[in-house]
């Protein structure tokens, strides 16, 4: 057959693939989309917390009542601020309509009998630390955003996301973990077929139907058991919230023994241990970073997780050792109030700052864990 | 058959290569004959595939590795940034170990490579046809050319790949141990068409089974760590081997 | 020395019991919530349940429907895939075909892409509006509507754009999965016949990684039917007296309904009939398309074992 033309002179005809040059180029834009999402939640999110971040806002309703005799020497604007009224109103004002006005405020503000609204309560110093509220006998941590003088500190709903996570933590991981074990290292293979697919059916389950059954079935059952007196309680959603994370757990875990080499396990039971002895005292140390990253990801799997908890704690904000009280976390907090607040107010402000301190601490979680996880795949995908 | 006075179709001078910063080859200087067999043979691990794979510059889709020296194809620097990688590839074709027909038809396996060169569609059906023929399978596909590719044999699928590489028209063949996942029946059907394909193409073939290379090729390099340790005819190589380390090789000293 | 007679390892015995119960009280808890559920909604099933409307009674076991809910969850699920596949898939194909696994980059995108995972669903929320419904939808109406509030409020297609967001590694894991399974030798076999990368992905590596970008998709809707924190401010309402008919409509939800109607409504006992009906829907919803990507999953994990092994 003929030869077309000669091979050299063919391949240098570089052609230059424009198309697929710009294929390429969009295909790795396309991709950085998920840095780009990372970057614009933190952004987006903080951004609207930021007055309150930066203490730009000042709620406070402190003001000193002007007497009537001070008007002539306070300037017009001045006056209008503290009157609440437009320039044009006040021009329209004559001197008695003024004075009448004046003392009308000075007598309003003298019956806000609470010396608190003078506080500007959106100080991180409140937010935080403990403050003897006026009509309380000592100093208390109090969330209470809908009231005459809006309370602020978030001391409660952290401690009610840590009773909710401690009691799904202490539910989840000796059954995770433990479920792991056996079957990776105690049970026929067989079995695995039967529990990891339920496993997986528990973590299809949508936690709107799991917070559902806590609320509906799973309070009275255990109120009932138990005996204690709130129906809604950190336990009842704790129970439920180890519900949730039980899969991941289990999953993790159950990876991180199943990819410690065999020759561990069959080394220790040709010494003479039973199968038992092998999995607690070879296989589960060798697994132990990868367990406690299924720890740690649980753990912010249960202190991000909303719907649960927002149907089955009570919602109340109190501040107790007690799991069996009601309690409020952040993120329950955030859903039920975001619904109420005034666009761009401090109460708005404040949801968004415990959404991005939420965003903070499970970023932190899942990097940590992340990186255990990752290496254990890496061994995982090596040994196969 | 002696050594042909034609000019060398392909010359590598100098070449080095590295993969990361363990380096496989080391100074190799060769020139193939057109429309002639070389085989390149060795122990496992010697770099034959490394080399074979520097001229149609597979090794280029590695992340980690680096190359000097030169590699001319009708005197054209290979490596050079002018080339087109694309084109080079059409024109220098490759047989794989394992046999990889895709997950398509016969028909579409073999018309693969000329659908992206853009053939006519009236052109493809004999395009297809020949090179079936050439491959030596046409007799035994030509009635279920739509069927898929993976239920033929493995012989039938490695002639498959032999088909579809040649349907290209590439000036080279390099074929990276052909044989070896195949039984002895297959394995000679593939011989036989080695020694036909040459009238048409230049091959060059890798293999561990030295009694193949004295079977099928013109001329023989003996590959040892990543050295060109003897080049010759074939002839030449297994009856007079000037090299000891040759010798031993092929005596089976060693392997 | 004769071998003793083998003496019970009482500890052995006793730790395998105890993780063998835990083992199987797992499994018991998920029988019996899935049961209860399932026998407390079978009650409730009926064709007029599903197929019915809100316009009679909403808090009237008899006379309840869950269609608009239905509707809006799928109407939901289905915008929330248009938009999440495109992205999910090709930040896949990059991950998988062109990208060096030892530069920054890519670790950085594969952290970030795990970070995205674990994000709270309530911040997905909180970005929803702070992102799509002011920032994008309070824009869209000062450049489009003069000004006119169309698309800064909650919106169909802001929910859906959330949903994507989160449902984004979802997407990319199946994917990249599916892609990794396809064999190397047919990327080598197309790149040695003179094919481009790109042609090569086109017409060898995504037709057999399809079935993967399938389950990603199939997975990321069973996510996406079951979530409601990130809903609730971003489009999803409790009653609305049509279905949604525009993008910048709000929408009835299976999710949402539950929870409202779980810690809002008047009367409890009224409305658990309806509550375990609408439960029981969103669960078998979820479920079919849970197992239905599963199953495709092992398949192609049986697949890549067969081609590689």
């Amino acid at each position: 057959m003929p030869r077309r033309v000669n091979l050299a002179e063919a391949i240098v005809r570089r052609r230059l693939r424009w198309g697929e040059w710009l294929v390429e180029r969009g295909v790795f834009l396309v991709s950085l989309s998920a840095i780009l999402m990372i970057f614009l939640i933190f952004v987006f999110v903080g951004r609207e917390a930021l007055p309150v971040a930066l203490g730009r806002t000042n709620n406070s309703r402190g003001q000193k009542p002007i007497a009537t005799s001070e008007i002539p020497r306070i300037a017009p604007d001045k006056l209008a601020a503290y009157l609440g009224v437009t320039a044009a109103d006040m021009k329209s004002f004559d001197a008695d309509t003024l004075r009448q006005l004046v003392e009308l405020k000075g007598q309003e503000l003298k019956e806000i009998a609470n010396p608190d609204a003078r506080l500007n309560t959106t100080r991180w110093s409140l937010m935080v630390e403990p403050y003897r509220w006026h009509g309380y006998d000592k100093a208390e941590y109090i969330w209470q955003p809908v009231s005459e003088v809006p309370k602020f500190n978030m001391v409660p709903l952290i401690i009610g996301s840590l009773k909710a996570t401690l009691v799904a933590l202490l539910l989840s991981v000796p059954l995770g973990v433990g479920a792991a074990i056996y079957v990776s290292q105690l049970a026929k293979p067989a079995l695995r077929e039967i529990v990891k697919p339920t496993i997986e059916l528990l973590s299809g389950i949508p936690s709107v139907v799991l917070g559902f059954f806590a609320l509906i079935v799973m309070a009275s059952v255990l109120q009932a058991a138990f005996g204690y007196e709130s129906r809604l309680n950190a336990f009842v959603a704790g129970v439920a919230l180890g519900l949730t994370v039980i899969p991941i757990i289990f999953t993790i875990s159950e990876d991180a023994l199943s990819s410690v080499p065999k020759a561990y396990t069959h080394a220790a039971l040709a010494l003479g241990a039973s199968p038992w002895k092998a999995a607690w005292q070879v296989v589960l140390p060798a697994a132990v970073p990868g367990v406690f990253a299924a720890c740690v990801l649980g753990f912010g799997r249960a202190i991000g997780e909303t719907m649960v908890v927002l149907m089955a704690s009570g919602n109340a904000s109190i501040v107790s050792a007690s799991i069996f009280d009601s309690c409020r976390t952040l993120t329950a907090s955030i859903a039920a109030e975001l619904a109420e607040v005034v666009f761009g107010g401090d109460h708005y402000c404040i949801l968004f700052l415990l959404g991005a301190l939420l965003f903070a601490v499970t970023f932190a979680t899942n990097l940590a864990g992340d990186v255990v996880v990752h290496r254990l795949k890496q061994q995982l995908e090596g040994k196969h | 058959m002696d050594n042909t006075n034609g000019k060398p179709i392909v010359e590598i001078s100098g070449l080095n290569f590295w993969y990361g910063p363990k380096q496989a080859l080391f100074d190799i200087n060769l020139a193939i004959q057109p429309n002639r067999t070389t085989a390149f043979i060795g122990p496992s691990g010697c770099g034959k595939s490394t080399l074979l794979r520097c001229l149609n510059r597979m090794n280029d889709l590695n992340d980690e590795q680096r190359i000097e020296g030169t590699i001319t194809m009708h005197g054209m620097n290979i490596r050079h940034p002018d080339v087109d990688v694309i084109e080079l590839r059409k024109r220098v074709g490759m047989v794989f170990q394992k046999s990889n027909p895709f997950p398509k038809s016969i028909f579409d396996n073999v018309a693969y490579g000329l659908r992206i060169q853009g053939s006519k569609k009236n052109h493809l059906e004999e395009r297809v046809e020949s090179s079936l023929r050439r491959a030596a399978l046409w007799e035994e596909v030509k009635d279920r050319l739509q069927e898929s590719a993976l239920s033929l044999s493995g012989g039938q699928q490695q002639r498959l790949c032999i088909a579809r590489t040649i349907a290209v028209e590439p000036d080279v063949v390099l074929m990276d141990e052909p044989c070896s996942a195949l039984d002895p029946t297959a394995t000679a059907k593939i011989e036989e068409l080695i020694q036909d394909l040459k009238r048409y193409y230049t091959i060059i073939i890798v293999t561990h089974n030295m009694q193949q290379a004295t079977r099928c090729s013109d001329f023989t390099g003996f590959f040892y760590l990543g050295r060109l340790v003897e080049f010759d005819t074939t002839n030449r190589i297994f009856t007079n081997p000037a090299n000891k380390q040759t010798e031993d090789y092929i005596t089976g000293r060693f392997g | 020395m004769p071998l003793r007679r083998k003496q019970t390892d009482w500890q052995s015995l006793g730790f395998t019991a105890a993780t063998g119960l835990m083992t199987a009280s797992i499994v018991a808890m998920v029988v019996i919530i899935l049961g209860s559920l399932a026998w407390n909604g079978a009650a409730q099933m009926s064709l007029r349940f599903i197929f019915g409307g809100t316009k009679e009674g909403m808090f009237d076991a008899a006379q309840a429907g869950v269609f608009p809910m239905i509707f809006g969850t799928v109407a939901l699920v289905v915008l929330m895939t248009i938009c999440v596949l495109p992205v999910g898939v090709i930040t896949a194909v990059y991950l998988s075909e062109y990208a060096r696994s030892t530069s920054a980059v890519t670790r950085v995108i594969r952290g970030a892409i795990n970070n995205l995972a674990g994000v709270p669903s309530i911040v997905f929320g909180l970005f929803g509006l702070g992102f799509f419904v002011q920032f994008l939808g309070g824009g869209i109406d000062k450049l489009f509507c003069g000004g006119e509030l169309h698309y800064g409020k909650p919106a169909l297609v802001w929910a859906a754009a959330t949903m994507a967001v989160l449902t984004l590694p979802v997407v990319i894991v199946a994917t990249e999965e599916a892609l990794r399974a396809v064999p190397k030798g047919l990327r080598e076999a197309s790149m040695a016949l003179g094919a481009t990368r790109l042609e090569t992905i086109l017409k060898i590596v995504l037709p057999q990684a399809l079935p993967g970008v399938i389950t990603g998709a199939i997975l990321a809707v069973g996510r996406g039917a079951g979530e409601v924190a990130p809903i609730m401010f971003t489009g999803a309402a409790y009653y609305l007296a049509h279905l949604p008919s525009h993008l910048s409509d709000q929408f009835m939800n299976l999710g949402y309904h539950v929870f409202v109607l779980s810690t809002q409504s008047p009367d409890i006992e009224r409305t658990k009939p309806i509550l375990f009906g609408t439960v029981l829907v969103l669960l078998v919803l979820t479920f079919l398309l849970n197992s239905a990507g599963v199953i495709v999953r092992s398949r192609i994990r049986a697949r890549a074992r067969q081609a590689h092994g």
